[in-house]
């Protein structure tokens, strides 16, 4: 029995959080967060030089090709470091996709860039409000040809090449395409989460090219991939608010004694140590299921999703609850956290989506 | 990260499964697991005590116990693989986990010579059943607080007083027992630890039915009951520090042997009933509930791989335990009566003819509350994982520094 991490997958993680801590403090959220800039080009950078988005990426495409488990704990720390970077859709999506599905001349083409942080990806799926997943896409392609608006695109604005959910003779499917090619249009939408950019793509028959075996089946397991990926990122953004909150409630006094004293405030926070703890288990197991490619990935990434949306998105909730006034002010960091909670659990379908899909996977 | 057994315990697994199966027959599906405690007839007590006899004539009781005293020296990871092995296979109800768990390892740690000698044996064989008398009315989760005491009355001591929930009782030959001996000092000063007989005059052993009509414990009074000096396990006032090592083992055995059910026979059982003309499982609601659920149970049955791989390395059991009993305890009383409103009017019965699923949830609902109060109530596992592991401050106390018979206390109950 061995359930855990081995010893140089938590060195690797070891030295991912040093890098963070030295180059993405919570400042430098903030600073994309208030700015003008869409994401951190020097993180982005420095990311790409240790082999972060090409870490499943084979050797012959540039890749660092550590693996799954090696790019679950990086995303932990990406989470813990609220990374100001366009990560989860260009990594756990764009180049997974590629990977999984893409032809010799389609991984040729755009894993090495998107391996080596020159390109961007992302995945442009849903198309108005209320959807969650492949039901009601209208996107369709003829003839190579695209057309359709995606609404919304997570770092739609500044990527470079997006893949896309649309339908071709009434077949669902997944398609290519280069953002910086003619018949694409892109404007800029206010995010929630501003130190992560979302943006509506407008297609007017732009060149698409299809990824073969990305039918229904080869959709859903991607989502289950990127699912578990973020369930990562969550549960280590959720840790590191809940020690946020700790040293808070450590150092601030009142009636005399510091507010953390209080079992109200302690019984809450034993609550939620327990939801972040669960919530990792359960990634843990299915990052396992990813790795090796068990057929119980499916009911484990629905599981992972769930309990990571909740432990992250309780966690930022109470955290600002714990803080008192100050925790709603744009100056303490609370809002970042709450921010970034909300935007991982709207994206890749929510835990409503996700709770349904679960039953149908155990019925 | 492996699931498989590493070669080691590959080769333990054989060997305990080798004598299982020269000495015990394998489990049916339909035979029930042996519950502890709750039916010790003659019958099953003899049953109990002669496979536990068998088990110590071969070397496979108290496994973690040292050689010194009979055991094998057995890791905690090779004592969870005999659990699972020995759970394959139609064996008696466990009337030894107090004794082999708690009272063995205290008689162990504190004990001299002598009284090892006269105890340990017959304890691992089986052939006297031993029980734990720490819980008062008015000492719950403030164990400290207890108020049976003990005055020394030339080589004896004479003690008065009542505990509560003492399981097995009834059955056994000993039992550990903690009393106050010194009420003028700080209430843990005043402790003093002993082992009594449970045959002694004086002793009164009344067992208390459970709201599911189980009677899985006593009250037991003391009247003027004797204990030789010979039967303290500790300095006069220093029975505290000895009922730390008791609970440090009780502990250990609940985090070793943690299981939590998994919460998909819920599904199974919405897909079965129908709630207004069609199957349940297919409502919007229904799925979300269950989903909820499902994801927690798998949440703590994934924690208890964590806490298994971390005794396979020869750690300690970590606060994972407490955290299993405080969340599990909680979702198994919400699911079971959230299956109990699915059956709608139903649900309101205990008759397993009519009931669905045999009343198994109406049971599950009736018997959860005291899985919430046993071993600690969720409000002092909270504290635990708020103090030990989050490492916030300490409850203040009212009773810090004050000599035990001068701290307020609330009517008698």
């Amino acid at each position: 029995m061995n359930f855990d991490f081995s010893d140089e997958q938590k060195l690797l993680q070891q030295t991912a959080r040093d890098y963070l801590e030295a180059n993405s403090p919570l400042t430098t959220c903030r600073e994309i967060l208030e700015g003008d800039q869409p994401y951190a080009t020097d993180l982005w950078k420095g990311a790409a030089e240790m082999g972060w988005q090409g870490a499943v990426v084979p050797e012959q495409y540039g890749g660092a090709e550590f693996g799954y488990l090696e790019l679950a704990m990086i995303a932990f720390e990406v989470g813990r470091a609220l990374a100001p970077i366009p990560f989860g859709p260009s990594v756990y999506v764009a180049t997974e996709a590629i990977l999984r599905f893409g032809s010799d001349a389609q991984k040729g083409a755009w894993l090495p860039k998107l391996a080596d942080g020159s390109a961007i990806g992302t995945f442009a799926f849903t198309e108005k409000p209320g959807q969650n997943a492949v039901a009601g896409i209208e996107a369709s392609v003829s003839g190579g040809a695209l057309s359709g608006t995606k609404l919304p695109v997570a770092d739609g604005d500044v990527a470079n090449v997006a893949i896309v959910a649309a339908t071709e003779g009434g077949a669902l499917g997944l398609y290519v395409v280069d953002l910086d090619g003619a018949g694409v249009t892109r404007e800029g939408l206010d995010s929630f989460d501003m130190s992560r950019t979302q943006a509506k793509l407008a297609f007017d028959g732009a060149a698409a090219e299809k990824l073969a075996g990305a039918d229904e089946a080869g959709i859903a397991k991607l989502l289950d991939v990127a699912a578990v990926l973020q369930a990562f990122e969550q549960v280590g953004a959720a840790e590191r608010a809940l020690e946020i909150t700790r040293e808070f409630i450590l150092g601030r006094y009142a009636f005399g004694k510091p507010i953390a004293a209080n079992q109200a405030i302690k019984h809450r926070m034993a609550d939620l140590w327990c939801k972040v703890e669960l919530a990792r288990s359960n990634a843990y197991y299915a990052a396992w299921a990813l790795s090796t490619d068990d057929p119980e990935l499916a009911t484990a990434a629905a599981i992972a999703r769930i309990s990571a949306c909740e432990a992250f998105e309780d966690t930022t909730v109470e955290m600002i609850e714990f803080h008192g006034g100050v925790g709603y002010t744009w100056e303490y960091d609370c809002h970042l956290f709450y921010r970034r909670a909300k935007l991982l659990s709207s994206q890749l379908g929510t835990p409503k989506y996700w709770k349904n899909l679960l039953i149908d996977r155990l019925v | 990260m492996d699931f498989n057994d590493t070669p080691e315990e590959a080769a333990f697994r054989a060997e305990a499964r080798t004598w299982l199966e020269a000495n015990a027959e394998l489990r049916g599906p339909d035979d029930d697991a042996p519950i502890m405690g709750e039916n010790l007839s003659d019958e099953n007590v003899a049953a109990a005590q002669a496979w536990q006899k068998k088990k110590a004539d071969a070397g496979w009781a108290c496994i973690t116990w040292p050689k010194e005293y009979g055991g094998r020296g057995a890791t905690p990871m090779e004592n969870v693989i005999w659990n699972e092995e020995q759970a394959r296979f139609k064996t008696p109800g466990d009337i030894f986990s107090i004794g082999i768990g708690m009272c063995g390892p205290t008689v162990m740690a504190h004990g001299t010579p002598e009284q090892q000698a006269r105890w340990i044996p017959k304890l691992l064989s089986g052939e006297e059943v031993w029980c734990q008398l720490f819980s008062e009315p008015s000492a719950g989760s403030d164990l400290a607080g207890l108020r049976t005491t003990a005055v020394k009355d030339g080589d004896e001591w004479v003690v008065n007083g009542q505990k509560i929930w003492t399981s097995g009782a009834q059955i056994c030959e000993w039992g550990i027992l903690v009393v106050r001996t010194d009420p003028t000092v700080v209430k843990h000063a005043g402790l003093s630890y002993f082992v009594v007989n449970m045959k002694s005059p004086g002793i009164e052993i009344r067992p208390i039915t459970q709201i599911n009509k189980a009677q899985g414990f006593n009250e037991v009074f003391f009247t003027d009951v004797r204990i030789p000096d010979d039967q303290r396990l500790s300095e006069v006032g220093n029975g505290w520090s000895v009922a730390l090592t008791t609970l440090m083992n009780e502990r250990q055995s609940i985090g070793s042997g943690m299981g939590v059910g998994s919460l998909e026979d819920l599904v199974e059982f919405a897909e079965g009933i129908e709630l207004d003309g069609k199957p349940a499982i297919e409502d919007t609601a229904v799925r979300e509930r269950i989903a909820d659920y499902v994801t927690k149970a798998r949440g703590l049955k994934n924690t208890s791989l964590r806490t298994l791989t971390a005794l396979s390395k020869g750690l300690p059991p970590g606060p994972e335990a407490s955290m299993g009993k405080l969340v599990g305890a909680v979702l198994q009383q919400e699911a079971a009566s959230f299956a109990m409103d699915l059956a709608g009017a139903s649900g309101a019965l205990l008759d397993d003819e009519v009931t669905p699923d045999g009343a198994a949830w109406q049971e599950r609902y009736l018997s959860l509350p005291g899985l919430r109060i046993a071993g600690g109530t969720d409000e002092i596992l909270r504290n635990i994982i708020a103090e030990r592991v989050m490492g916030l401050p300490s409850d203040a106390r009212a009773d810090k520094g004050v000599a035990f018979k001068d701290i307020p206390t609330g009517p008698p109950q």
